[in-house]
């Protein structure tokens, strides 16, 4: 019987042909924590006199959420991590070197592997067709220390996309309007394949925003079969040796197969407080915005922030509009200042911060004030997701955020293209 | 094993902001602390008026979003003994088994605010007593309610060694 990417993924990893539905045990390739999950998955493994790691070269520890460190108590879970990688073997990733899943997909998974991650944007390396989830402390914890966890075998909604998107739209505006149409909830316990003519002629970059916001419909993983666009990534990055060909069955059998036709796509934006609640950007002129983040590991790759680059070259932001723009890794903030994108940004009234999460976790570096308006490019609205409940979140491409910011209101980026 | 307690009612999409907020990312280290604010984006004197027993029940996709394991864990240190709800996201879901707090999932609708509970959770039974409504939970899958009857996922590896859930 043919076999969906989630049951190829899965099966090669336990060992064994497996459907639908069916728990397995699999081998774990990548396991990483942040620094919000990982000192309590630090603790919870010295509980049972678990300290190690099967396979300290792919087991992460990443500083991203909340760096550098803007307060004492973070200080100290910053210092639990690096002795946990210390005493491992694992490897640390400093807080220079970005958000872990864009790391994740320079540096550490293949087309292929078993990623868990203890954040639950960790469906990001799907782009890559590796079987990528994410899970709390405790389960990536165990899962880093054995090199195995289990899993349901996830069935599978296929999302068959044609078409060609009109100038100003992209793959979050594809993302946003598909998780508008089947719900917050829409894909609980399945696994979206994304797929189509549409899919196969779209660059890494707009993948991985598709991959990384499956969760964002309940998915359990946002998979996308690995082709030649896969293997050219790997090898930007020095690793085309990790690339292996790998697809979807021609008779894999879907539980749903949703279809889009990206060319009838508008840039889209969702609404507070739910990621489902979406509108047309333009039907959303008018509203007034305070800040606006451009960067997270939904689109702060470079070629998001060269999208936004050009609407802001040479012009000013809106006076009463802030703007914080924010590379997603140190790769990414290199290639931005060698491309002089930063400069732009800076020159048009940005604020361009260091590499990590910013704002979108509600930490540090952008909180909002009560009754303040966000336009972020990042996947999450939910109340208090930037730091206050009294905060209103919207959601957008950074086209859309990048002429918003010109305007200081919302816009549709088809308007200043 | 039987629970008894009191009804705390919340709506559909409670995330894990609204359990623990991002803004106390500085508590995650200090449990007893953020416990203080659990559910407070959704209901303020949620932390403060809670009893031990009582009942979290809300509607649809309960738990959404974040992978924060202290979610759960700050419910289960409130004294909550189970939470209902009509579905729950699944990182959510697999969290709170691994730290031991039962979650289950029923048709919610007939179950009000304040209302008194009694559930068999071997029978997997749930009375309203204040209503006298009747409702059924859907059984967990058999590998959660090994890794439950162990004490949690920590439990469950140290006994075994490893995952022994067939």
């Amino acid at each position: 019987m043919g076999k969906t990417l989630a049951e190829k993924l899965l099966g090669a990893k336990a060992g064994k042909e497996v459907v639908a539905g069916e728990l397995v045990i699999a081998k774990v390739d990548v396991a990483f924590f942040q620094d919000g999950t990982g000192p309590l998955a630090v603790r919870q493994l010295r509980k049972i006199n678990l300290e190690k790691v099967a396979n300290p070269k792919r087991s992460i520890l990443f500083i991203d959420h909340a760096a550098p460190s803007p307060r004492r108590e973070l200080s100290n879970d910053h210092m639990l991590l690096r002795e946990f990688a210390s005493n491992t073997g694992a490897v640390l990733s400093e807080i220079n070197e970005g958000v872990c899943h864009q790391r994740v997909l320079e540096d550490f998974a293949r087309p292929g592997d078993v990623v868990i991650g203890a954040d639950s944007h960790s469906c990001t390396a799907g782009a890559l067709c590796a079987f990528a989830t994410g899970m709390g402390s405790t389960d990536v914890a165990v899962g880093m220390a054995l090199g195995r966890t289990w899993f349901r075998v996830p069935p599978t909604f296929r999302v068959e996309c044609k078409g060609q998107f009109q100038k100003g739209v992209y793959s979050k505006d594809l993302i946003l309007h598909l998780i508008g149409q089947i719900g917050a909830d829409g894909a609980t316990y399945r696994a979206l394949e994304f797929g189509g003519p549409a899919i196969d002629t779209m660059p890494m970059w707009q993948r991985a925003t598709l991959s990384n916001m499956a969760v964002e419909a309940g998915a359990k993983a946002g998979l996308i079969a690995s082709d030649n666009l896969t293997r050219e990534f790997l090898k930007n990055y020095g690793r085309e040796g990790d690339y292996t060909e790998i697809r979807p069955d021609a008779g894999a059998k879907y539980e749903r197969v949703i279809d889009l036709n990206v060319g009838e796509l508008e840039p889209t934006v969702s609404c507070p407080h739910t990621v489902d609640n979406t509108k047309l950007a333009r039907e959303l002129k008018g509203t007034r915005v305070d800040q606006v983040f451009i960067g997270s590991c939904t689109n702060g790759r470079l070629e998001d922030l060269e999208v936004a680059a050009r609407i802001m070259k040479g012009k000013k932001r809106n006076s009463k509009t802030r703007v914080i723009v924010i590379p997603a890794s140190q790769e990414v903030y290199l290639n931005a200042l060698k491309a002089g994108l930063v400069e732009t940004f800076v020159a048009a009234g940005a604020t361009v911060l260091g590499p990590g999460c910013g704002p979108c976790v509600g930490v540090h570096e952008g909180a909002l004030g009560d009754k303040e308006v966000c336009l972020s490019t990042q996947n999450r609205n939910f109340k208090g997701r930037m730091g206050n409940p009294e905060g209103f979140i919207y959601l957008s491409s950074p086209a859309t955020a990048a002429a918003s910011a010109l305007r200081g209101e919302i816009t549709d980026p088809r308007e200043v293209l | 094993m039987i629970l008894e307690g009191k009804v705390w009612k919340f709506g559909d999409d409670i995330s894990t902001d609204h359990i623990a907020p991002g803004r106390l990312f500085h508590l995650r280290s200090n449990l007893e602390e953020l416990a203080k604010h659990v559910l407070e984006d959704a209901d303020p004197e949620f932390a403060k008026k809670v009893q031990k027993g009582d009942f979290v029940v809300a509607g649809n996709n309960f738990g959404l979003g974040s992978s924060r394991e202290h979610a759960p864990t700050i419910i289960r240190m409130s004294g909550v003994s189970a939470v209902l709800a009509k579905s729950f996201a699944r990182i959510f879901f697999r969290n709170a088994i691994n730290i031991g707090l039962p979650v289950l999932e029923c048709d919610t609708d007939k179950i009000n605010n304040g209302d008194t509970l009694r559930i068999d959770l071997g029978a997997g039974v749930i009375e309203d007593k204040t209503n006298g409504a009747k409702l059924k939970f859907v059984p967990l899958p058999d590998a959660m309610i090994k890794i439950l009857n162990d004490g949690g996922l920590l439990a469950h590896i140290e006994k075994h060694g490893g995952f022994k859930l067939d």
